[in-house]
């Protein structure tokens, strides 16, 4: 009776000791060296596998950051917190970046915007712009079928009215959308300048007033009226230079279009 | 030299795992999305099938049939299965780097594959010899393999494929899965 119970339990309990035993035998003699560091930078990236950092994920990228073969500014999910815990972990000097967004440099939503036909086709900003630059009059503008947002691993994206729109706490400036969108017109800003031109334009003034209601007509209203001397022209196309702007909105207030627009201005009074 | 063919055969076509067997159905699918990969992870199946096959022929022979112990099997092999995982995971981690990467998380998976288990047990139901048993688990191996590696080759193409928006992904490869094993039951009768 006691063999019964005996017997097997002793099998089965030498079996998984002998297995365990060989295990750890083999684990000790066959054991990978891995650089401590790859695991503790790994532990303080994002861990989003978003591969805007050019590596296929984030332990990709951890083991290229210790060998040395890239830099820890390569990954713009992270920002400059994570990049100092990086340099603190490596022991290197890792110049901090400005935190960036992404823009849509466009303001022509439907109501706005002029069309030049009714576009019933497949929903997609490549195949929309294909077609004679897309029902838009204006050849600049969103042509608001969401490519970018569909493309944004980090749901930061939507599209109102035709036109898509960056919700800018979400963003992590992974540039995704930048080489998806067909007409250039999403742009990598720094966080810190709020004011920005939005409009891509570069059609002469009377062209883009008949095109559009928001749209940037070359007036030069607003470099006149900046104390920071920050805005110049490309062509008809107003342009801030962000290293200069101080954020004043005075250009805001002088545009007889509205095409320079206050970015996060909302939760701060308004100027 | 009929029977080895018989069985080796047998295991492959007739009796072929995943499609006649329904065994090992989650590394089919999870695995079978590049060529690559689907080799990496038939090799290991085959190695642990083939050497589990003959583990458990000798344990199941020397000590579980000796003492009358036979209703321990699958708990026994289900131990010796677990621990040959871990331990073609180490060599593996050793001295193939590349190929432990790309199998990822499926290796640790064949530990719970119910292909090598199931072939284990079919061993012991049909009282194989231990050459028989050890050429069992080989053919059921490669049998695997051939399922799996036919089809990673339809699922690159169906990559290409337009598939209505509702069938996309993981529905439109049971679709696949289930026309291959249909087809496979034309071999059955085959012996």
């Amino acid at each position: 009776m006691i063999q019964d119970i005996l017997l097997p339990a002793l099998i089965i309990g030498g079996l998984g000791l002998l297995f365990g035993l060989g295990l750890s035998y083999a684990s000790k003699k066959f054991a990978v060296k891995v650089d401590e560091r790859v695991d503790l930078v790994r532990a303080v990236l994002p861990g989003a596998n978003c591969g805007a950092c050019g590596e296929t994920g984030c332990d990709a990228f951890a083991q290229a950051i210790v060998e040395g073969n890239c830099s820890a500014l390569g990954c713009p999910v992270g920002g400059a917190d994570m990049v100092k815990r990086i340099s603190e972990i490596l022991g290197i000097e890792v110049e901090s970046e400005e935190p960036k967004t992404a823009r849509v440099m466009c303001k022509g939503s439907i109501d706005v915007s002029k069309h030049k036909f009714d576009y019933s086709g497949i929903r997609d900003c490549t195949a929309v712009s294909k077609l004679y630059g897309g029902p838009f009059a204006c050849a600049y503008g969103c042509a608001g079928m969401g490519d970018c947002a569909r493309a944004c691993p980090f749901d930061a994206i939507v599209i109102e009215d035709g036109l898509a729109r960056i919700i800018e706490y979400k963003c992590t400036s992974c540039g995704k959308c930048l080489d998806v969108c067909p007409k250039n017109i999403i742009r990598l800003v720094p966080r810190r300048s709020e004011v920005t031109v939005t409009c891509s334009s570069l059609d002469k003034g009377g062209a883009v007033r008949k095109n559009c209601k928001v749209g940037c007509i070359g007036c030069r209203k607003c470099s006149k009226a900046c104390p920071a001397d920050a805005i110049s022209y490309k062509g008809t196309l107003a342009e801030i230079d962000t290293g200069k702007c101080i954020n004043c909105g005075k250009c805001i207030k002088v545009c007889p279009t509205n095409a320079i627009n206050c970015f996060s201005c909302n939760s701060r009074e308004k100027v | 030299m009929r029977e080895i063919i018989v069985i080796i055969m047998g295991a492959i076509l007739v009796e072929n795992f995943v499609l006649s067997k329904f065994l090992g159905i989650c590394p089919f699918l999870g695995i079978s999305k590049k060529l690559g990969n689907a080799v990496g992870m038939s090799g290991a199946v085959v190695f642990v099938m083939t050497a589990a096959s003959a583990v458990t022929w000798l344990i199941n022979d020397l000590l579980l049939l000796k003492y009358n112990l036979d209703y321990l099997q699958t708990v026994a092999f289900i131990l010796v299965i677990a621990s040959l995982v871990q331990f073609v995971e180490i060599i593996l981690k050793k001295f193939v780097p590349p190929l432990y990467k790309a199998l990822g998380i499926y290796l640790p998976l064949i530990t719970t594959n119910c292909a090598v288990l199931g072939a284990v047990l079919l061993n012991m139901e049909r009282e194989y010899t231990f050459g028989r048993a050890v050429l069992f688990g080989f053919g059921g191996g490669l049998g695997f393999t051939l399922a799996l590696i036919l089809f990673a080759g339809i699922r690159e193409k169906l990559e290409n494929c337009n598939v209505p928006h509702a069938f996309r992904g993981l529905p439109i490869s049971l679709i696949a899965a289930a026309l291959v094993s249909v087809a496979f039951f034309g071999f059955q009768g085959l012996f």
